[in-house]
């Protein structure tokens, strides 16, 4: 062949990208334009805007310890710390250009501007938004500082951030170190525009089963809210003191918190004594969901005595509950995927999860592509329970319709 | 059939570097490695991420003493690895095999030099 007949390549010499380019590429091959896809858990990094929420702080105090400080020592010295590194040494990146305005959304919060930008990327339709460093929040040995950030973030989030599309969407912050407070908060939010229900984040040390929270379950049982558990890791939480790698901190932490809590929820009967509160555990992935439903019947079999407000077996209330998908964990044996999720209720109770724009984001292809689902189940993970749960309308369509076929998934295996 | 692009000069690929190359509707990361070239999509076996537009490492290893205790880890210079960006994946870039799960391989494409021009066929 002749040299000059080679068309030429365009050439991008640094390898610079636009960081989502591959996801718009992935969701266009498998149609997912024409799926509604709500996103349950997504993040901000809100302490970009730091001075705009501590604005909201009720407690002169509390504000003035904000206002004077920078945000490198709010984030050392105000906030509880989260060890880790994400990135891997720097292999991992995060996209850089997600809080910029883009187009003609340079009228709205630039947050909420970077984050439609993603959305649109990634085919979500709606996208429900959680904090990044305030899900340490529940730490703080300080339970005002929680209460007075939690709910400058909360009216921050409705007031500048939500305003600016129905399709962002939140659960609000529940303060749960003081729960007179959260009683508060559940008749300040509840039923504030965007606002789907209430996130308690799973790290802290406040018993969930302990008399004065009743007041709180039964605030959300009034008002059939669901309440989140959103997990994490703590590195410094003593067990977890001996794990020397990130990798085993960040494995075991997120279904560690899950597990603490689903297991003080069922074993004290609070699915029994409110029955209109949808539980839904969050970033924990599912392989822990299984573990418990063996160990906890096995367990109340023994020593059913010990639970006396249970009626049914624990895996029948935890089979009633919801869990977010992300970090889903592909199995080799399809089978051995198909078993697990049988073993958590079935796929109606998964909700689709991207934790963008965390580390370990997953694309709504993640389930698209699960062999052993029907189409109707993974449109239900994928957006059907999550519309069902929260009553969120239809989402308007961005595409005409014309879906591509199913494509396969990037790159080859070999066995 | 596959159609072959001008990349550009091979001097303009430098050693265990690499650059992009959008060749019709495929985005191939073009790569020197050990002085080879090796071309494979931009396109992570994962979730589809942008792969070929990762951080270069070398192979990350621990040594150990006879004793089997852990001398310390180092940087090792017989493998020369891309990072996926999105979640951390990481190939050897001489075959393109996921160094975790090597089951996973990236597509790979041919690619030539000639008189000093780079040509990659997709
Ligand atoms: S897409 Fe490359 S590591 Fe996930």
């Amino acid at each position: 062949m002749k040299d000059e007949g080679a068309p030429q390549a365009r050439v991008i010499p640094d390898r610079s990208f636009n960081f989502l380019a591959n996801a718009r590429r992935e969701v266009e091959r498998r149609g997912l334009d024409e799926v509604p896809v709500v996103d349950c858990d997504c993040h901000l990094y809100e302490t970009t805007a730091l001075p705009e929420i501590v604005r909201y702080i009720d407690n002169p105090n509390v504000r003035r310890s904000f206002e004077r400080s920078s945000l490198g020592m709010a984030m050392h010295a105000l906030l509880p710390g989260n060890l880790g590194d994400r990135t891997v040494s720097g292999r991992i990146k995060t996209d850089l250009d997600m809080h910029l305005p883009t187009g003609d959304r340079a009228g709205i919060h630039p947050l909420a501007a970077g984050l439609l930008h993603s959305m649109d990327q990634m085919a979500i339709d709606y996208s429900i938004l959680f904090p990044t460093p305030m899900l340490t929040l529940g730490t703080h040995p300080q339970p005002e500082v929680e209460v007075e950030l939690a709910r400058a973030y909360n009216r921050w989030l409705v007031r500048d951030v939500l305003v600016a599309s129905p399709r962002i969407r939140t659960m609000a912050y529940l303060p749960l170190s003081n729960p007179e407070a959260s009683v508060d908060f559940i008749e300040e939010f509840a039923g504030a525009p965007g606002v789907l229900g209430f996130m308690v984040t799973a790290v802290r040390y406040q018993p969930i089963h302990e008399n004065r929270f009743v007041k709180v379950f039964a605030a959300l049982d009034e008002r059939s809210l669901p309440l989140a558990f959103h997990s994490g890791p703590n590195w410094s939480d003593r067990p977890f003191e001996q794990l020397n790698r990130f990798l085993s901190a960040h494995a075991l932490g997120f279904p560690f918190y899950a597990m603490l809590q689903l297991t003080n929820l069922v074993v004290n009967g609070l699915p029994e004594r409110f029955p209109n509160v949808r539980f839904i555990f969050m970033e924990a992935g599912q392989a822990w969901v299984p573990f418990l439903v063996a160990r906890l019947d096995n367990e109340y079999r023994q020593r059913s005595s010990e639970a006396p407000l249970l009626r049914r077996l624990p895996s029948a209330y935890i089979q009633e509950m919801f869990f977010t998908t992300q970090p889903f964990e592909p199995l080799d044996d399809p089978e051995h995927m198909r078993t697990m999720i049988e073993m958590m209720g079935g796929p109606s109770r998964l909700l689709y999860s991207s934790d963008y724009p965390h580390q370990d984001f997953d694309l709504p292809t993640m389930i698209w592509d699960l062999p052993f689902l029907s189409e109707e189940a993974r449109r239900d993970i994928l957006g059907g329970n999550a519309m069902r749960l929260f009553g969120l309308p239809a989402p308007e369509r961005k595409r005409p319709a014309g879906a591509a076929p199913a494509a396969a998934p990037p790159g080859t295996r070999t066995e | 059939m596959s159609v072959e692009y001008r990349v550009g000069p091979l001097a303009e690929i430098p050693e265990g570097g690499g650059v992009l190359a959008v060749a019709g509707e495929v985005e191939v990361g073009v790569f020197r490695v050990n002085g080879e070239l090796r071309a494979y999509e931009n396109r992570c076996c994962h979730q589809g991420g942008p792969v070929c537009t990762g951080e270069i490492v070398g192979r990350y290893e621990a040594v150990l003493n006879p004793d089997r205790t852990v001398a310390g880890e180092r940087f090792a210079d017989d493998q020369v690895r891309i990072a996926c960006p999105w979640h951390g994946w990481e190939y050897d870039l001489a075959t393109g095999a996921c160094v975790a799960d090597p089951r996973f391989r990236l597509r790979r494409f041919e690619v030539v030099v000639r008189e000093g021009q780079v040509y990659v066929r997709v």
